[in-house]
């Protein structure tokens, strides 16, 4: 087995027991890199020089006895929302190519102090509105799965970077679906934690009441290994909650005996693609085996959460957004006056995406219609909360799909907005209700791409999500570890 | 046909704190354009804004003391708009929820009588930087020192009826937020500045006439011709049968008149909702209560206590309490030294001639209520004149030594010694026998002159109660 197939866990042991190096470790994602992301572009910034001289100042520190993180060396790629002290930032837009911010994000400060190498920066829908990475303002990245299809978006680039292999873990953001659609598009365990659990100190908004930061892993270990890191208490966020953070890898062998799991009606829906349902049944009947109790439960606001959510998200962003405007900051397109470098900067910086939500927020805002727009969507997004808290009366767990369908095509849904949105139907209720939730690999489909179940939790119950998502990596059948990335040139890699 | 004036001021305060409203960096007054910035306050991508608590005390404070119903849950929402000058794209503001609300002054109308003024709304907001225009070219820059500065917008109700009540509004509310500290209230600096609208409708109407705002009065003085001239304006052209045109107007000093700044009021959409980066701001009635009874005693309060208890003439009592601190070191003398009469002769005369000249507060110089006081019981004890003792004064404030130490170095003990005087007094006689023959042929005056030469020989050192006594004795027997 090559180090880049390894988990971050298994590199963490060969650390503490001095077999490999950090630099090693590094140099074998790098070659990695080089082979395959010229046909998968997941990385807008790479970070070669960067990754080795943090991996080689891990090593000396370890030479010397000092007691080191258990994933101190392991390599990490984030997405290119976070900002990066020094490090170009774009949130895949041109506004923002060649910003570089004078500070990290909270986050990222954490990696560091932990002495996490950072591979690059990954790609994404631009400020994270997409579910496809289509919307970059640079490239498509590619599924490794099936280099026509997407690789789900808006935090694509880190899912493929985990999933080819170019990474053993990555952060995304998650505003409305971001890290679990991909991750169930690309085979990887993708956590959206609890809002206020991680800081979004450095995480450029997109929908600042919905965003958050969290691990993308291909098991359930590492990303709880990953979250001991990143989560807590932040005084420069105020959203941040304080609430202690447990050890997520504690109690991950735990078993599951009766965990009240309700299957969410809305989430398993004859509209899907029965496979894709099959897929979820199929891990609930091996959670009912090993002494679940499974019940249904309807959330009945669900139908009204997709049109909640994109009145909230585009609205908060079209606020968001405002502050690039050339004048301190990114692309200035210049003008004969203010009003019209403030136009050619913004038609000039922002994707068609990016525009179309501006638009929809600052309808959604405008005197008129707030009351009518923005004002309801407030209230359903009250009402959903409700809903999930007479859920959790009777349950532990909430699952169902993560997905409709596995990865569609490239192209397949760039026409219609609508359909795309359709694509993050299963992650949207939750992200309003501010619930951690989980897309956890549940089979492949005869089409052989990834399939995904989600699991949500109670706020601050990300150590549950871990050990069920871990309880089902040990008993459901084996999936393939790794995408087989079909070359151009033949062969597979 | 007769109309009434109808006013309203909004007036904008900048809070005394250490720091900005929602990042760490200092909040006073550099010349250097964008020194006190930071990646918050220039609105960088992903900083979010930390509350700070200063400016929530300052603004609870000055709501109690404008006499506001208190939230004891509000928050901070955004207004949306592009300008240069505001780096994030939106202020946040309280706009949906003000911290204080439904709030009064009492001033004095044209008459002489109290006036309640109410006061709508008192509410927390981060200012905005400055535009600075090149001289040349068609180029601007910013400077955003300012911006995200606290501030506290208060906003009366369309209750005052003239400039003159306007002008009296204005400088009962710098006294209060002086008093309180929440604010230093600078008009030329721009720590306090004022918008005013104005409308005239005809005598008995209820319904309120088209209003014009006014904008760039930097004093009290401007806020009162300001309005006069617009109120004039706006008399002519409705007894012309003509409509007011609601619109901004800008008080122009040099030709004190008002110019149209905006052909008309532009009807903004600010967009406004809640901010969703902050926490709201949740406050106890414990909180309040504090406050409340952290308020200072208010300074026409004062004033009343100072003439009932102490006995003071009004006026002095007045120009005690013109300021907190001023009224504070005149009681931290009292507290050493029971004669408030003279405590405040001193302090209204030399001791403030000091400050003036110097620029300090009471608080930061260095001649402490217990100098005044060793200066004043030197004084009682004869040990020095009151001529002198002004002398003293001023050397002490300025070294910053103790006055008895200015009295020792100098040499200026008052003489008191009977063989001394007796000394001078004869030398004074026999070179002014003229005067002496004079006071004794009756003219009484002529004994005045003789002391006088007495105390030029001693240097104003002699004690004149002494020479007088020993005069007397001499001559006059």
């Amino acid at each position: 087995m090559k180090l880049y197939e390894k988990t971050a866990a298994d590199l963490g042991r060969l650390f503490q027991k001095k077999e490999v190096s950090a630099v090693e470790v590094v140099r074998s994602f790098l070659d990695r890199i080089e082979k395959v992301e010229p046909y998968l572009k997941a990385f807008i910034t790479h970070t070669p020089a960067m990754a080795l001289e943090t991996a080689n100042e891990i090593d000396n520190r370890r030479m010397s006895g000092e007691e080191l993180h258990p994933l101190a060396g392991v390599p990490i790629a984030i997405k290119d929302n976070m900002c990066t002290e020094g490090l170009r930032t774009t949130c895949a837009s041109r506004i923002l190519e060649n910003f570089i911010p004078p500070y990290d994000a909270a986050v990222v400060g954490a990696l560091k102090r932990v002495g996490m190498p950072l591979l690059g920066k990954t790609n994404m829908d631009e400020f994270a509105m997409g579910s496809s990475t289509e919307n970059s303002a640079f490239f498509t990245t590619r599924n490794p799965w099936d280099r026509e299809r997407v690789p789900g978006g808006s935090s694509g680039g880190s899912a493929v970077v985990v999933s080819a292999g170019m990474a053993p873990l990555a952060l995304g953001s998650d505003t409305g679906g971001s890290i679990r659609q991909p991750a169930s598009f690309c085979g990887l365990i993708g956590l959206r934690p609890t809002y206020g659990r991680v800081s979004r100190y450095g995480l450029i908004a997109f929908a600042s009441s919905l965003d958050q930061i969290g691990p993308f892993s291909l098991t359930a270990l590492d990303g709880a290994l990953l979250m001991n890191i990143i989560a807590g208490y932040d005084p420069l966020d105020s959203t941040s909650l304080p609430e202690s953070v447990p050890d997520y890898p504690l109690g991950l062998e735990e078993d599951v005996k009766k965990l009240r799991i309700g299957i969410i009606r809305q989430n398993v829906s004859k509209d899907f693609d029965p496979e894709v349902t099959a897929a979820v049944m199929k891990l609930v009947s091996i959670l009912e085996e090993n002494g679940a109790e499974i019940d249904e439960v309807s959330l009945p606001l669900t139908d009204y959460g997709l049109g909640a959510y994109y009145l909230i998200a585009p609205a908060e962003a079209s606020s968001n957004l405002g502050r690039y405007d050339g004048v301190r900051y990114g692309h200035n397109a210049g003008g004969d006056d203010i009003e019209s470098m403030f136009s050619r900067t913004r038609g000039e910086g922002f994707g068609p995406e990016v525009k179309r939500r501006i638009m929809i927020g600052t309808y959604a805002l405008s005197a008129g219609y707030f009351d009518a727009f923005y004002l309801q969507a407030m209230k359903v997004r009250t009402l959903i909360r409700r809903d999930y808290a007479i859920a959790f009366n009777r349950f532990d767990l909430l699952v169902g799909a993560t997905t409709p369908t596995p990865a569609f095509k490239i192209g397949e849904k760039t026409d219609d907005p609508l359909q795309m949105y359709l694509s993050d139907i299963c992650n949207i209720t939750d992200a309003l209700a501010g619930l951690p939730s989980l897309s956890v690999p549940s089979g492949l489909h005869s089409n052989g791409l990834p399939m995904g179940t989600q699991l949500t939790a109670p706020a601050f119950q990300e150590g549950l999500l871990f050990k069920v998502a871990n309880f089902l990596e040990q008993k459901r059948d084996p999936l393939p570890r790794w995408p087989r990335v079909e070359l151009p040139e033949g062969g597979l890699q | 046909m007769e109309y009434e004036v109808v006013i309203g001021l909004e007036v904008h305060v900048e809070l005394l704190t250490k720091s900005k409203l929602f990042c760490c960096c200092p909040n006073r007054f550099v010349a250097e354009p964008n020194i006190n910035t930071c990646p918050g306050c220039l609105g960088f991508p992903g900083v979010l804004p930390q509350l700070n608590s200063e400016a929530v005390r300052h603004a609870l404070t000055a709501s109690l003391a404008l006499n506001c119903e208190i939230a004891l849950y509000s928050y901070f929402d955004r207004k949306n708009y592009f300008y240069p000058d505001i780096p994030k794209g939106y202020q946040l503001s309280q706009f949906f929820v003000p911290i204080g609300s439904k709030g009064f002054l009492i001033i004095e109308d044209d008459n002489g009588k109290p006036k309640t003024v109410r006061i709508g709304r008192v509410h927390m907001e981060e200012d905005a930087g400055k535009l600075v225009h090149a001289i040349s070219g068609n180029t601007s820059l910013v400077d955003y020192n300012r911006a995200g500065v606290p501030l506290i917008e208060i906003v009366t109700e369309p209750d005052l009826r003239s400039p003159g009540e306007s002008r009296r509004y204005l400088e009962q509310l710098k006294g209060i937020l002086q008093y309180t500290r929440v604010s230093d209230c600078k008009m030329e600096e721009g720590s306090l500045r004022c918008d005013a609208n104005v409308s005239l409708r005809p005598m008995g109407c209820p319904d309120l006439g088209s209003k014009t705002e006014l904008k760039n009065m930097n004093s009290f003085k401007a806020v009162e011709k300001s309005l006069e001239h617009e109120i004039k304006r706006q008399r002519d052209i409705l007894r012309s049968g003509k409509e007011v045109i609601t619109q901004t107007l800008r008080w122009d000093e040099g030709s004190q008149a008002t110019i149209v700044m905006r052909g008309k009021l532009q009807a903004h959409d600010y967009r406004c909702f809640t901010d969703p980066e902050l926490a709201p701001i949740e406050l106890t009635e414990e909180d309040v209560e504090k406050a409340r009874a952290a308020l200072p005693e208010m300074a026409d309060v004062r004033a009343a206590r100072y003439v009932n208890e102490y006995d003071l003439p009004e006026y002095d009592a007045g120009v005690l309490t013109s300021s907190h601190g001023l009224a504070d070191y005149f009681e931290s003398c009292l507290e050493l030294y029971n004669n408030p009469k003279v405590t405040s002769n001193w302090i209204i005369g030399e001791f403030t001639a000091q400050l003036n000249s110097t620029g300090l507060e009471p608080d930061q110089c260095s001649f402490q209520p217990k100098d005044l006081v060793e200066l004043l019981l030197m004084i009682d004890q004869k040990l020095i004149s009151g001529k002198i003792a002004k002398d003293v004064l001023a050397k002490a404030f300025q070294r910053g030594t103790s006055p008895r130490l200015v009295v020792e170095e100098e040499g200026l003990l008052q003489i008191s010694d009977q063989s001394e005087l007796e000394k001078v007094i004869v030398k004074v006689i026999s070179e002014n026998p003229d005067s002496v023959e004079n006071y004794r042929g009756g003219k009484a005056k002529s004994l005045g002159f003789l002391v006088g030469q007495v105390m030029k020989e001693t240097e104003g050192k002699a004690n004149p109660r002494l020479v007088n006594e020993l005069l007397l004795k001499i001559i006059g027997s």
